[in-house]
């Protein structure tokens, strides 16, 4: 006598075939969280070589007719810059097309200080004009220009100045109201939840297809049918394994882009990312990638089992992929939680809808519950399908 | 004679689509596979369908192993009926096709174990089973080599030994040495043989006359779907051999339709 149903079987069955393929699991698993994390990382480190290397590189800011006004605050702030006051030669400007001459070259006019005394907007002749030449390929050249034209907008700011807009007159006086969680977790309740779905999404591709299409193409689906097992068995046995692996490798590459954001956010200065999140916000990210993973794998397992082949499952796959993927721009182009509680039932959106909550610090455990409860629901509905799908003949058997 | 099997009314049409009315240059959108077809088998017993390609041989038995339901019609299997019990249907029997495949990346240990926990045969008996299977058709000393790195004689043997898991009483065989060399299409019908004696009713599909003469009891001729004669070989053959009496059938039949 048995003491465990078919569906156990068909599961361990579809575990022992993915485990025990080593580059299956390598290109599944492993190597999406491991390819995030080095892209990611490499990345990181890329930015600030960048960063430093502009700021190791000494670059030569040539000044003509340097006025009074502009002594202290042209002056080098520190050893990778040197000043000289010397007239501009049209060589020196065309010199500075070699982008690996680290120069920077301005043109003051002549009077600048009596010119901007006497100039009046009004007036309307044109204003005494700043001419600042430099390549905009070298990064040594490119940092200080930056830095040159914003100290020269702040001082023109400073010559007309009729009044100031947030100007913090005590220490510690805030204007944004925003907090840092707030503010962090408006970015990432824009961005995180359209990675995971697509994660999910890239594990659920790398599997189902085969799972399915492909055992009907290779002629071994039939062998299963024939089998006293109930179809209903089957299709529960596909969808709860094909959703354990997907999970598997959208797990992956969650810990890979939670080891690189640190080398990422390391190239930026100042920037620290506080993940202030709680316990019930990680049990409720669970659920909902849980359940989302079991409406993907369901969907995809349908969309595989209507497939004549690989080939044509991934044909039939890719169009929905993209709607899913569109889905989780959304939250992208809307501000706050979503007002009707109708949108948690929309499978796929739902998910994504309450992940942006979650990032937002603005989780709420009633459209979690009518998330879980409406997956589920799906996936039943996806099960009830294909198992009707497996018994339909012109389905499995058709050519 | 104790009957195991039987057929009444079993009748089948499918819908052609465009391709197929190309490829059997017809403009009819249906075809009859099978029409109402009444056959009985015994245990014991080998039972040959014999008939052309196209005739409705495969879709017998594909209904008879619930792959395919019926338009009309059913069929009992030792007692089970095709159409409102086929998860018992199909505990009762072997089938056994080209058309099925084994997963090339598992073992023949693995594949058995799995089939075996499938059709609920215990571990012990399974076990057991398994150990004399594998000896029997040379099967042991593959037994941990992949599916993939077999022989196509070997795999052949592996798909009886795995359709054998749960010892049914009822093997259907379509085409049973379509695509053997010799030597395993021997192996094979020795084994139908050794079958029979244990008491186990094989029905087979063919278009091999020889196959006919040298493994069945009793035999019904199918054309066009249609059973034109069924009964023990002299019963069926009149006199004739098989291969003449199967000709005098097929120009009446066609006789008939043209």
């Amino acid at each position: 006598m048995k003491n465990h149903s078919n569906t156990w079987t068909i599961i361990r069955k579809e575990f022992a075939r993915f485990f025990g393929d080593r580059q299956l699991v390598f290109t599944t698993v492993i190597m999406p969280g491991l390819l995030i994390y080095l892209i990611y990382s490499l990345m990181g480190v890329g930015m600030r070589n960048m960063e430093t290397q502009g700021k190791q590189d000494l670059v030569i800011v040539t000044v003509e007719n340097m006025p009074q006004s502009m002594e202290a605050l042209l002056a080098p702030a520190d050893s990778s810059m040197t000043l000289l006051r010397q007239p501009i030669a049209q060589e020196d400007i065309a010199a500075l097309e070699d982008k690996d001459i680290n120069a920077v070259l301005i043109r003051f006019p002549e009077a600048f200080d009596s010119l901007v005394a006497t100039y009046s907007p009004q007036s309307g002749e044109k204003a005494p004009n700043i001419e600042i030449y430099y390549n905009s390929a070298n990064n040594a050249a490119s940092r200080v220009y930056y830095a040159i034209d914003a100290s020269l907008t702040a001082f023109e700011n400073s010559q007309s100045n009729l009044f100031d807009v947030n100007r913090a007159d005590s220490e510690g006086q805030r204007f944004d109201q925003a907090s840092d969680d707030q503010v962090v977790g408006d970015i990432l309740s824009k961005l995180l939840p359209m990675l995971i779905i697509m994660m999910l999404f890239s594990g659920t591709m790398a599997i189902a297809p085969s799972a399915i299409a492909g055992e009907k193409e290779r002629g071994t689906f039939a062998t299963l049918l024939v089998t006293p097992m109930k179809r209903s068995e089957l299709a529960m046995g596909k969808i709860v394994s094909l959703s354990s692996i997907a999970l598997l490798s959208g797990i992956s590459s969650f810990v890979g882009i939670a080891l690189s954001l640190p080398n990422m956010i390391a190239a930026t200065d100042d920037i620290s990312i506080p993940f202030n999140y709680t316990t019930n916000d990680y049990i409720a990210l669970l659920l909902v990638i849980l359940a989302s993973v079991l409406v993907m794998a369901s969907a995809v397992s349908l969309l595989s089992a209507l497939a004549k082949d690989v080939k044509n499952a991934g044909t039939m796959i890719t169009p929905f992929m993209l709607v899913v993927m569109l889905a989780g721009l959304l939250p992208m182009f809307q501000d706050g939680t979503a007002q009707s509680m109708a949108v948690y039932l929309i499978p796929f959106y739902n998910a994504i809808e309450v992940m942006a909550d979650v990032f937002a610090h603005s989780m709420r455990w009633t459209p979690v519950i009518i998330t879980l409860v409406s997956d589920i629901a799906y996936t039943g509905i996806a099960v009830w399908g294909l198992t009707r799908m497996f018994n339909s003949e012109k389905i499995m058997f058709s050519r | 004679m104790d009957e195991i099997l039987r057929i009444e009314g079993l009748s089948k049409t499918f819908t052609l689509s465009r391709k197929q009315q190309r490829l059997e240059r017809t403009h009819a959108r249906h075809k009859v596979a099978v029409d109402d077809l009444t056959l009985t088998a015994n245990r014991g017993e080998i039972f040959g369908l014999l008939g052309p390609n196209g005739a409705g041989k495969t879709t017998t038995l594909r209904m008879l192993a619930t792959l395919i339901k019926p338009d009309k019609g059913d069929a009992w299997v030792d007692g089970c009926s095709i159409v409102s019990q086929p998860e018992e249907v199909r505990g009762k029997i072997a089938f056994l096709t080209s058309e099925l495949k084994l997963e090339d990346f598992f073992t023949p240990n693995y594949l058995y174990d799995f089939f075996s926990e499938l059709h609920g045969v215990a571990p012990a008996v399974a076990a057991q089973r398994k150990q004399g299977l594998f000896a029997r058709f040379g099967i042991d000393k593959f037994a941990e080599v992949k599916v993939a790195n077999l022989s196509t004689g070997m795999k052949q043997k592996l798909s009886i030994v795995i359709s054998l898991v749960h010892n049914p009483d009822i093997i259907i065989f379509d085409e049973p040495t379509n695509g053997l060399d010799v030597i395993t299409a021997r192996t094979v019908t020795d084994y139908l043989q050794e079958l029979r004696g244990e008491g186990k009713t094989i029905i087979l599909s063919t278009h091999i006359f020889s196959l006919v003469e040298r493994l069945c009891d009793r035999v019904g001729i199918i054309i066009d779907g249609h059973l034109t004669s069924c009964g023990s070989l002299e019963e069926v053959c009149d006199g004739l051999t098989i291969e003449d009496r199967f000709f005098e059938l097929y120009k009446a039949q066609k006789g008939d339709e043209e």
